[in-house]
């Protein structure tokens, strides 16, 4: 479980988090949505102590994120930001045997090796594993970043936005490889998702957020409602059903 | 993997060379019969052939360390503010203490060059992260600064001859045995900076992917900042910078191999040896029995290959 205790976050002077409570249910996965600027990707974050924590209290497994060790936290939680463009010119096979690093620390093992491989056939890079991160596609990038995260194999595994630069073949793959972790290997996964109809199709728990709020948590049948995602969103927004789901019908 | 055994061989080959040229004669094998030879060789030959590799194998590896920290392909440790860092803590040092001793000199230069490599990165810390190219111009403005600052107070002090051989001419021919051996300690540095060659790659990806993988980026940085600046306080006491080999051969050795620099720092210190070799070698051939120094050789052929890489650089900077 991921306990959230009277979080509250500034960037340069603004107010981004007001006083966030919450939790994120282990062994499921849950769903961070919510209008651009709501706070998502900054509270996702935070509990990745990729931002210092101003005020309040985070803890994940039990481990509380502002006092544990760095590498220790590592080895309980995976998380991938938003992908920036980095100059470093790595194997996409050297780059997802990085997702091993905080086990072995730079004596890999049979199998850290056999780890490496299953993750670049899990996200169908094998064919690419010895072309250079910078000479494939944004979207080809982007998988190989969520492989090392998943070749890191920890209990909890955060995305912000994974589907940015995905075409729908590898967004839906990606979603069943996550919601496989969850169901088959007991993992728990929290990702901020845009495309609220992943969310609906996918997640277990999902957490609406407003103005650095959390306006709504729940099943996601509970929170994708049409009253509360119009509110939202502050758009009249319908929503259906697709096989026993909600279908949120926000582009007609 | 067979750029290793190449490099080694040409090298070898190189270093080989290097002991036979010179104003001197010296037959390679008489020297067991012929005691002046054997001096000769002893003394400057075989003192100046490792000087040379070892300095471009030193500034090699710092710069792909620098590269690593500010995470820009376009900075060597002479364009940020490393060398006349180290060259102003010379300057102090020897303005208020002229009888210092050698060890206290070099700590001295260590750690000017540590601080004004510091104030780089705290300056490009603020530089937007897209502008790819106002990195090695902050670096490039930030030299220029602090060279005049030495250039001033060199001046004023009447010590500009000093200033001129560790900033201005890094050259070889004043190599002898017991003047040169503070080589060695620039690079042990580079050599220790392999054990952590993991740590400074994952730093290359970025601050976010280095803490989700519960790197320290903080320790990792201070780290490459001592090793840096070390390395380029050692080569700036003894023979003075040398231009563009911490830029390019960092460059040309990614371009083939990548960044997992377990695997390419190695290969990055022999490619600097024998790149730095070969100039030191070229500069004692065209006009002997005179000499070019290594470092004007170096001035126009990093220059050249340095075109080249801004020329045909990746997509991605």
């Amino acid at each position: 479980m991921i306990q959230i205790d009277q979080v509250s976050h500034q960037i340069g002077g603004t107010p981004i988090l007001h006083d966030i409570s919450t939790t994120l249910p282990k062994g499921r996965l849950t769903a961070l949505i919510g209008p651009n600027g709501a706070g998502k990707s900054t509270l996702l974050r935070l509990i990745g102590r990729l931002e210092p924590l101003q005020a309040g209290r985070i803890t994940v497994a039990g481990h509380d994120v502002a006092t544990t060790p760095t590498d220790r936290l590592a080895r309980v939680m995976a998380i991938l930001g938003q992908q920036t463009a980095i100059a470093s010119r790595l194997r996409l096979s050297e780059l997802v045997a990085f997702g091993r690093w905080p086990h072995h620390k730079g004596r890999p093992g049979p199998a850290d090796r056999a780890r490496v491989t299953q993750a670049l056939e899990a996200f169908a890079l094998a064919p690419l594993a010895h072309r250079f991160l910078d000479e494939v596609s944004g979207g080809q990038a982007q998988r190989a970043h969520i492989a090392m995260a998943f070749a890191q194999d920890t209990d909890w595994l955060l995305l912000d936005e994974p589907l940015n630069n995905l075409d729908m073949a590898h967004a839906r793959a990606l979603m069943s490889r996550l919601r496989a972790l969850v169901d088959h290997a007991g993992r728990s996964v929290a990702m901020v998702v845009h495309e609220i109809n992943y969310a609906a199709a996918w997640a277990d728990h999902v957490i609406a957020m407003k103005d650095g709020r959390v306006i709504a948590e729940g099943p996601a049948a509970e929170v994708l409602t049409e009253a509360l995602l119009s509110d939202l969103y502050d758009a009249p927004i319908r929503v259906g059903q697709h096989l026993g789901r909600p279908l949120v019908l926000h582009h007609v | 993997m067979r750029l290793l055994p190449a490099l080694s061989s040409a090298l070898l080959a190189l270093m080989l060379a290097s002991l036979t040229v010179g104003a001197a004669q010296v037959d390679l094998r008489a020297v067991f019969r012929d005691p002046q030879a054997m001096l000769v060789l002893l003394e400057s030959r075989l003192p100046r052939t490792l000087a040379v590799a070892l300095t471009g194998a030193a500034l090699s590896v710092a710069g792909v360390l620098i590269q690593a920290l500010v995470r820009n392909r376009f900075v060597g440790p002479d364009t940020s503010g490393t060398a006349e860092g180290a060259a102003l803590g010379l300057l102090a040092i020897t303005i208020l203490w002229p009888s210092s001793p050698l060890w206290l000199r070099m700590i001295a230069a260590s750690l000017s060059a540590m601080v004004t490599t510091a104030l780089f990165l705290a300056v490009i810390r603020r530089l937007p992260v897209r502008e790819v190219m106002l990195v090695p111009i902050a670096g490039l403005v930030l030299s220029g600064v602090l060279g005049s600052v030495v250039t001033f107070v060199g001046w004023q002090t009447d010590l500009m001859q000093y200033v001129g051989t560790w900033l201005m001419s890094g050259e070889f021919s004043g190599v002898i045995s017991g003047r040169y051996e503070l080589l060695w300690i620039a690079a042990l540095a580079a050599g220790l900076a392999w054990f952590s060659a993991d740590r400074f790659a994952i730093l290359g990806l970025g601050d976010q992917v280095a803490t989700g993988l519960g790197l320290s980026t903080a320790a990792v940085m201070r780290l490459g900042l001592a090793v840096v600046s070390m390395v380029t306080a050692m080569v700036v006491t003894t023979v003075g910078m040398i231009p563009f080999v911490g830029l390019v051969v960092p460059n040309l050795v990614a371009r083939v191999m990548g960044d997992n620099l377990r695997a390419s720092l190695p290969v990055v210190g022999l490619a600097g040896a024998v790149l730095v070799l070969a100039c030191d070698l070229l500069g004692r051939l065209v006009i002997r029995p005179y000499e070019i120094p290594a470092g004007v050789i170096l001035g126009v052929l990093g220059a050249v290959l340095f075109l080249v890489l801004l020329h045909r650089r990746p997509a991605h900077g």
